[in-house]
C-alpha cells in the first residue's frame, strides 16, 4: 500500500507540474550527457596517451641531397647513442610504399605526390620518449639532417585539443547542471506548496518525516533518472552517427571509442543524475520549505 | 515554565505550571494573545519553551529527539477551528488518511474509519466531500480524524469558534463522549456559553499568566 501510495504521489506530483518537469528532464539530460562525453573524452585520452607514447618514434629526415658518407655517420651515430633503443632506416621507395597505404582512401593525394618529393628518414625510437630534447640537440646539427620531428610534439597538440574539448563539455555540464539543480529546488518548492495542507495534516497525525519528503524526493529523483537515461541515449547516437559514422576515418586515426565506456555511462549518469536530485530535493525540503 | 517568541516584547507564557491528570477535561480560557493557543503548541512540540519542561506521559517532551516527534504525536488527536480537513477528500478519506499516512494498512482503516464515523454521529455521510457538509460535520469529521488513532490526549483549539451555538453544543457532547473513554481532552476556547454548560475544571490565562485554576469552573 505504501509503496503505491508513493508512486501515485509521484505520477501525481510530475504530472501537476509538466512544464517544470520537462524543463527539469531537459536541462538534466544536457548536463548529463555533457558530463557523460567530458568522461567519455577523459577515458579516451587516457588510452590514447597509454596507446600511443608506447609506439611512439622520432623520426630524423635527410637531406634529398644526402651522400652515403653522411648517412653511414649518422647511422653509426645511432648505433653508438645511449638514448636510442632502436631504430631503422626508411628508404625513399619505402616512405612512398607507406605513403600510398596512409593515404588509399585519398587517391588523389597519392597521385598528386611524387615518389621523389617523399624525404628518406632514419625511424627511432628512444629508450624513455621523454628525452627527445637531448637527443635531437646531438643530431641537429649532423651533416645531412634536413630535420628531426618528434611525433609526440604532434601527439601532444591533438591531446591537448582533446582535453580543451574535454573541458568545454565539463564546463557545460556544470552550468547546465547548476541550471538543473535551482530547476529541482523550484518544482520541489511548488511542489511542497501544492501539497501544503496534506503536509501539515500528515505533521499534524505524526507521519515520520521520511514518508511526508519520500514522494517530493522520488519526484526529483524520476526525473534525474529520465534525464541520465535520455542523456545515455544521446551518447548512443552521437556513436552512431558521429563516431562510427561521418568522422569514422578520424577516429579510426585516434582509436575508436569503445561500446564498452559506453555502456559504463548508463549506471555512471543514472546514479549522478539521481543523487544529485535526491540530495538538491533534500536538502530544498529541510532547509527552504520545512516539510 | 515560560515561552517566549522571537521578537516579542513580554513572554507569551510567563513562569507557567499547569498539572493535568490523566482523563480530565480542562478549559483553557482567556482573552485573544493571553498565551493559551500557545499551551496546544508546546504540547504539540510545534515550539519549545525557552525555560521549563514539557512532560506528556511521563516523557520530557522538551528534550526529545526529533525523529521522535512523530511517534509522540500519534498518541495526540488535534482538533482546530478552521477543521483542517483535505477538500479533495471526501469524510471517510479524510479520516483514513490519517491513519495511512502512519503506516496502518486499508484494511485496517476500512475497519476502524466507518466505526469512528459512526461514533461521530456521521454515519451514512462518509462519502460527502467536505463542502457538501455543515460546519458542525466538518468539525465531526476532523474530531473524528482526531480520535480514530485513539489517542491518550485529545487537544482542542477554539473547535467551536466557526460554529453557531447550537452546533457548537453538539461537538461539546461529541468531545464530553470522547472524554468518557478516557482521553484526556484539552481545550482552548474563549465560549463562555459552552464553559458554563460544561462545568470542568477552568485554567484562566491572562498576559501569559494563570489567574485562575478552579476544578468545575465558569467562565467568570
Amino acid at each position: 500500500m505504501r509503496v503505491r501510495y508513493v508512486l501515485s504521489e509521484v505520477l501525481t506530483g510530475l504530472w501537476r507540474n509538466v512544464t517544470m518537469t520537462i524543463a527539469m528532464i531537459i536541462t538534466m539530460t544536457v548536463s548529463l550527457t555533457m558530463l557523460g562525453a567530458s568522461l567519455l573524452l577523459f577515458l579516451q585520452v587516457g588510452k590514447m596517451e597509454d596507446y600511443f607514447y608506447q609506439r611512439i618514434e622520432v623520426s630524423v629526415f635527410l637531406k634529398p641531397d644526402v651522400n652515403d658518407e653522411q648517412r653511414n655517420n649518422i647511422d653509426s651515430a645511432l648505433k653508438a647513442d645511449a638514448l636510442v633503443e632502436s631504430y631503422k632506416h626508411e628508404t625513399k621507395d619505402q616512405a612512398w610504399e607507406r605513403f600510398k597505404v596512409q593515404f588509399k582512401d585519398a587517391p588523389d593525394l597519392v597521385s598528386a605526390t611524387k615518389p621523389e618529393s617523399l624525404p628518406e628518414s632514419f625511424r627511432i625510437k628512444l629508450k624513455d620518449p621523454n628525452k627527445v630534447l637531448d637527443f635531437s640537440d646531438q643530431f641537429r646539427s649532423q651533416e645531412g639532417v634536413s630535420d628531426i620531428v618528434d611525433q609526440k610534439q604532434l601527439l601532444k597538440r591533438v591531446f591537448d585539443l582533446l582535453g580543451a574539448l574535454q573541458t568545454l563539455a565539463l564546463t557545460v555540464a556544470v552550468v547546465q547542471g547548476a541550471a538543473a539543480l535551482l530547476l529541482v529546488a523550484n518544482t520541489i518548492q511548488v511542489a511542497a506548496y501544492s501539497k501544503r495542507r496534506e503536509v501539515a495534516v500528515m505533521k499534524l497525525v505524526g507521519a515520520s518525516n521520511w514518508f511526508i519528503q519520500m514522494p517530493f524526493v522520488l519526484e526529483a529523483v524520476f526525473a534525474g533518472l529520465i534525464g541520465a537515461i535520455l542523456a545515455f541515449g544521446a551518447l548512443v547516437a552521437a556513436k552512431i552517427v558521429f563516431i562510427d559514422g561521418s568522422l569514422k576515418a578520424l577516429t579510426l586515426a585516434l582509436l575508436p571509442v569503445d561500446w564498452s565506456n559506453i555502456w559504463l555511462m548508463l549506471p555512471v549518469l543514472c546514479g549522478a543524475g539521481g543523487l544529485v536530485s535526491a540530495i538538491t530535493a533534500w536538502v530544498t525540503l529541510r532547509f527552504y520549505v520545512r516539510v | 515554565m515560560t515561552k517566549t517568541y522571537p521578537k516579542a516584547s513580554r513572554p507569551s507564557l510567563d513562569d507557567v505550571s499547569v498539572n493535568i491528570e490523566k482523563g480530565e477535561f480542562v478549559f483553557f480560557i482567556g482573552p485573544s494573545g493571553s498565551g493559551k493557543s500557545t499551551i496546544i503548541k508546546l504540547l504539540l512540540h510545534e515550539v519549545t519553551p525557552n525555560r521549563g519542561k514539557v512532560v506528556v506521559n511521563e516523557r520530557d517532551v522538551t528534550s526529545m529527539r526529533s525523529w521522535r516527534i512523530p511517534a509522540f504525536r500519534r498518541q495526540i488527536g488535534c482538533v482546530f477551528q478552521d477543521f483542517r480537513l483535505l477538500p479533495n477528500r471526501t469524510a471517510y478519506e479524510n479520516v483514513a488518511f490519517a491513519l495511512e499516512v502512519i503506516g496502518k494498512s486499508k484494511g485496517v482503516a476500512r475497519r476502524v474509519v466507518p466505526e469512528v464515523l459512526e461514533l461521530v454521529g456521521l454515519g451514512g455521510k462518509e462519502h460527502r466531500y467536505p463542502h457538501e457538509l455543515s460546519g458542525g460535520e466538518q468539525q465531526r469529521v476532523a474530531v473524528a480524524r482526531a480520535f480514530v488513532n485513539r489517542p491518550l490526549i485529545l487537544l482542542a483549539d477554539e473547535p467551536t469558534g466557526n460554529l453557531d451555538p447550537d452546533t457548537s453544543i453538539e461537538i461539546m457532547r461529541l468531545l464530553d463522549r470522547i472524554n468518557r473513554t478516557g482521553t484526556t481532552v484539552v481545550m482552548v476556547t474563549h465560549d463562555s456559553n459552552i464553559v458554563n454548560q460544561m462545568r470542568r475544571r477552568v485554567v484562566e490565562i491572562e498576559s501569559g499568566r494563570i489567574v485562575r485554576d478552579q476544578p468545575r469552573g465558569v467562565y467568570g
